[in-house]
């Protein structure tokens, strides 16, 4: 790491997140002046006033220019999709886990601007207003949860076109569209008009902020008494005079452009999991093969610019949520996921020699963002995979890794053309998606358990006593383990549905009053239809449901069918009075259910065929479903952090479970329920059939010692190797031991460096809620190799 | 046939090349001091008590039929002259206190078991170890399970101590790629004292399978007070390089790991004071056997 990218780092980690009020003052104050316009246009004219007014920043040293804030972690805010209360910002400031400091100034803003405009006109104000009954009760229950209350659709990546074309061949192409309307053919040719000058308007202002750039620049150039940053200062103005406007023509170029568009997508709208640049090695591989050619560029040199862009993802902490809690698990990272390796567009390894650069800047910089992940084929080199495990054995929980050759499937399944798969990748935490092509939304995870929970207690939620669910009948009548599935199967059909409705209305609010014209620029088809990335203008359109607890799931199904209905070792109304009471008085019982049942982890069928069956219920009742963009609901199996959530509002469950805690994470075994090894998890996790999801995460949790030397690193590489061959979506791994983590609970000031994969994402373990640290601890350590 | 096994570990990392998966079989004519598998020594199947586990709930003490169980202060004490090994009392213990220790298993459905790790196998060159115990002891079983793994085309391993007749080696050798041999001392009264038995036969049989062309990796354990002095290391060293068939020797440095299984099992552990060797008498040698022309490897 050079001195310049050493000291970068180090303010950009020492620097505590804040709230910054610019974009909140600048979007409140374009609402308030502008007068009547179509949202596409009205939106584009927003962002334009807050690209032409934000304060320009250039940091000392840097290299790649542009903060979505006033300065590095200074984070703004989105008060038309949700508004930070006076009370927020005053639990923002205290909590003792990932504050955002929150100084006067800001406060009076909020106070005397930004809550008086907004309260009752933002969008998630507007959502919730526009939601049943019944939906609002699954939701108060912990049924599901919903990704847009308080952020934009966004989920997607960019792919290569940004490197091939500027900002004005983008102009050239909207303008073409424009001139070729057919108002008289085309019933929706306004609108597409409407679509398409917002588009034009963005396309501007990005050009127009990047010139804002090149202004400060030369003036600081000017007054700048070192001759070598005088050199570098005026250098980047050039830059900034070329890109985004026009394509890039080096490697530096290459990745300016991309952090101006990166800024503009954030800026536009708080958009989930920020933005990316996919395959960044692919796209960077031919300028850095051209400037190697002309000597006008060293390795060295590119390792540094990589690791300035790297600095400048880490200045951008995730904008926090209203409505928090001082307890809520949260996070400053903003599900930014760099993908390396995989293969080409012509089905040909895709490692090249900007990857292995890559994976140097991964293991050097050890930021918690960007976050990593190597798309692995088989078709990629061995020493693809080593090297990325050498930086997963140091126990920072980054890269995690894809089946390159499984995702690709996955993409193809849905329908996807052949190139457009293998330029994809995975996005968030395990998301698969068409880069560049495709608005694929995560809208809600759902809570497996919970469904479990009312469908043995018909219909009820035990937790309020309030009917939420159907009348599947008692189940002490129950006659065997097929009227329990059922029980379950038409709960959970009912609740999907409930999810669904409230989508429909809310992919049409953010399609109708917060269209993105900006990132519709960058999705193939949104210029060619003239439709909004937010109104199925994208080529593909996808809506996600994420399952929650399989795990817990198939172990519940597999002690009721053990006990209740082959063993008869209790009764079901035996069983349903424990659970109501926790256990308590019975812990006898408790340990049998959860030691004497089959368990999924273990590659035992018995308990493994529960797992399929909850898949295939789940995959029935949410597969193929139309959303309201020309595009279907599809599944996901991942929980980020939502198995905790969802762990809490859910009962003792019939495995054993006690009330309150967490449920199983992802495709993971239940905490603790593997006893077998880890080839019994793999294979038991294969069991699923992930080329019909759209992404699965496993977690596994390793202690040092197991993956030593150069005999273990290959036996961790074998291990992956086998997994993907069986047709796993994704696994991640988490090197530490659980003494270690005691530890760092109990004196964390001492592991402040500690870095924990969490779910799709590493996080400082020390920043995580006690009960997410617990659950951390307990994922099962396979001891003894 | 079936056979009396007490474990079956997948994802074994240091019995024989790449990932594979370790059958132990239980019951060893040996007895050595430092035995860290003493649960694999009696042929029969046991049941084990860990004390530390107990809740002290009496479950145990109601299910048993023989009434040969009784609270005693903190633990649950055991009358071994009633007790039948039923296993009733391990069947009501959900903590795992009480544990059946060994099972009875057929070659088909231990072969099931084994290939369920086929993929893990295949991808890094690995396969099955069947270790014990002894696994001669049963060696007819452990024939037919061989045959049937080699029919599968899984590589096979066996972790022995040698002690067993010429005719068993030969049946067990043509089924086998990789032998794991035990070499603990070369003295011979020592190597009675130390294991009870002499190591004669021992040697010679190492000395046959190395001659036959077998396929032979050295294991010694590397005991404080037994065999780490430089006279038994120089033993060592000097009489696996005359064989001229053996290049690799896996050190397996003592720990005292295995205390609580003794105790679960009622045994006396010999060893328990003893502690592990430092890593630098470790290297010393390691450094040693090298001299004699040996690779050589800690660990499996």
């Amino acid at each position: 790491m050079t001195e310049r990218v050493q000291k970068l780092r180090e303010q950009s980690c020492a620097t505590q997140p804040y709230l910054s009020a610019e974009r909140a003052l600048l979007v409140t104050d374009a609402y308030r002046t502008m007068g009547f316009h179509s949202a596409p246009v009205m939106r584009a004219l927003v962002f334009k006033h807050v690209l032409d007014h934000k304060a320009i920043c250039i940091n000392d040293g840097e290299l790649i220019v542009g903060e979505r804030g006033p300065a590095p972690r200074a984070t703004p805010t989105y008060p038309e999709i949700c508004c930070h209360s006076l009370e927020d910002l005053t639990i923002l400031h205290t909590r003792p886990k990932i504050p955002y400091l929150v100084c006067d100034e800001v406060r009076r803003h909020y106070a005397e601007t930004i809550i008086p405009f907004w309260q009752g006109r933002t969008i998630r104000e507007k959502l919730f207003a526009e939601m049943t009954p019944a939906w609002r009760d699954a939701y108060a229950a912990g049924i599901f949860t919903e990704f847009m209350e308080q952020r934009a659709p966004g989920h997607t990546v960019l792919d290569d076109k940004i490197y091939h074309r500027g900002m004005l061949d983008f102009i050239r192409e909207i303008d073409q569209h424009l001139s070729h309307l057919d108002y008289h053919a085309d019933p929706g040719a306004y609108a597409k008009q409407e679509e398409l000058r917002g588009m034009r308007i963005a396309a501007e202002a990005m050009i127009r902020f990047a010139e804002r750039h090149a202004e400060v620049l030369e003036e600081q150039a000017g007054a700048c008494t070192d001759p070598v940053r005088r050199g570098e200062l005026s250098h980047l103005a050039a830059i900034c005079r070329r890109v985004p406007a026009h394509a890039p023509r080096t490697f530096h170029e290459a990745l300016q452009a991309y952090w101006f568009v990166h800024l503009g997508v954030v800026t536009e709208l708080n958009p989930w999991d920020s933005f990316n640049p996919g395959r960044l090695d692919q796209h960077m591989l031919p300028f850095y093969q051209a400037e190697k050619a002309q000597g006008t560029l060293t390795s060295e040199k590119a390792r540094e610019l990589l690791e300035c862009l790297w600095i400048k993802f880490n200045n951008q902490p995730a904008p926090p949520k209203v409505g928090v809690t001082a307890a809520e698990s949260a996070t400053y990272t903003d599900f930014a996921n760099i993908n390396s390796g995989g293969m080409t567009i012509d089905g040909s390894d895709g490692v090249n020699e900007v990857t292995y650069l890559v994976l140097d800047v991964i293991d050097e910089m050890r930021l918690v963002q960007p976050s990593s992940n190597i798309q692995l084929s088989r078709k990629n080199p061995d020493e693809f995979l080593k090297r990325a495990l050498r930086i997963v054995r140091k126990g920072w929980g980054q890269p995690s890794i894809f089946n390159a050759d499984v995702v690709v499937e996955e993409l193809l399944r849905q329908g996807k053309s052949i190139e457009d798969a293998r330029c994809g990748g995975t996005s968030g935490c395990v998301e698969t998606g068409a880069f560049g092509k495709e608005s694929y939304i995560l809208t809600g995870y759902l809570n497996f358990p919970k469904i479990l929970e009312i469908a043995l207690h018909n219909g009820r939620d035990p937790r309020t006593g309030s009917m939420i669910g159907v009348r599947t009948g008692d189940p002490r009548a129950f006659q065997s383990m097929d009227d329990v599935l059922q029980a379950y199967r038409t709960q959970l059909r009912h609740f999907v549905d409930i999810k669904m409705r409230g989508n429909n209305v809310i992919e049409r609010l953010y399609a109708q009053y917060v269209p993105t014209p900006f990132l519709s620029i960058l999705i193939d088809d949104c210029v060619r239809s003239g439709k909004d990335y937010a109104d199925g203008g994208a080529r593909y359109n996808t809506s996600y449901i994420q399952g929650v607890g399989i795990g817990t799931l198939a172990d519940c199904f597999s002690a009721l069918k053990t006990h209740v209905f082959e063993m008869r070792t209790l009764s079901m109304d035996e069983l349903l009075q424990a659970l109501e009471k926790n256990f308590e008085g019975n812990e006898r019982l408790r340990q049998m259910l959860n030691n004497r049942t089959p368990r999924y982890g273990n590659d035992d069928d018995r308990a493994d065929a529960f797992m399929r069956e909850g898949f295939e219920m789940f995959y029935d009742a949410v597969n193929g479903r139309p959303n309201t963009k020309g595009g279907v609901y599809r599944i996901q199996m991942l929980p980020t952090t939502c198995h905790v959530y969802f762990g809490s509002v859910t009962g003792a469950t019939p495995e054993g479970r006690k009330a309150g805690l967490p449920v199983s994470e992802g495709i993971s075994p239940v905490q603790g329920a593997d006893r077998s090894g880890p080839t019994a998890v793999l294979r038991s996790a294969a069991k699923m059939d992930h080329v019909r999801t759209g992404g699965t995460l496993l977690n596994q949790k390793f202690t040092p010692g197991l993956v030593e030397g150069e005999q273990g690193l290959e036996k961790l590489a074998h291990l992956v190797r086998s997994y993907f061959a069986m047709g796993g979506h994704h696994i991640q791994f988490n090197v530490v031991d659980a003494d270690t983590l005691r530890d760092a609970q109990e004196h964390p000031g001492q592991h402040r460096d500690l870095i924990v994969r969490v779910a799709g994402y590493s996080d400082y373990f020390c920043d995580l809620g006690k009960a997410l640290q617990d659950e951390i601890i307990e994922r099962t350590e396979h001891h003894g190799w | 046939m079936r056979g009396t096994i007490f474990n079956i570990m997948r994802f074994a990392v240091n019995d024989g090349p790449g990932i594979r998966t370790t059958v132990f079989l239980k019951g060893c004519p040996l007895s050595c001091w430092w035995c860290h598998n003493p649960e694999g020594l009696n042929p029969d199947i046991q049941v084990t008590y860990r004390a530390e586990r107990c809740i002290l709930c009496g479950s145990c003490i109601d299910r048993c039929p023989q009434h040969a169980l009784q609270l005693d202060g903190t633990m649950i004490k055991r009358d071994d002259l009633r007790c039948l090994i039923c296993g009733s009392c391990a069947d009501e213990c959900y903590l795992d206190a009480r544990q059946v220790v060994g099972r009875e298993i057929d070659a088909e459905e231990l072969l099931a078991e084994v290939l369920k790790d086929r993929k893990f196998y295949d991808e890094s060159g690995g396969g099955v170890t069947f270790s014990g115990g002894e696994p001669l002891l049963q060696h007819e079983f452990l024939v037919e399970v061989l045959e049937a793994c080699k029919a599968h085309g899984l590589h096979t391993a066996i972790e022995t101590s040698g002690l067993a007749t010429r005719e068993q080696l030969d049946d067990v050798r043509r089924w086998t790629d990789l032998f794991l041999f035990d070499v603990k001392l070369i003295d011979e009264e020592r190597h009675k004292t130390f294991t009870g038995w002499s190591n004669v036969r021992i040697l010679e049989n190492l000395n046959h399978l190395v001659s036959c062309g077998a396929s032979v990796v050295a294991r010694v354990p590397l005991i404080p007070g037994v065999n780490d002095d430089d006279a038994s290391v120089n033993d060592v060293g000097r009489t696996l390089a005359g064989l001229g068939g053996i290049r690799d020797v896996h050190l397996l440095p003592f720990h005292a790991g295995a205390a609580a299984k003794y105790q679960g099992l009622g045994m006396s552990f010999r060893m328990a004071d003893a502690r592990a060797l430092p890593q630098q008498r470790i290297a010393e040698i390691e450094h040693t056997l090298r001299s004699h022309g040996l690779t050589v490897h800690r660990g499996g």
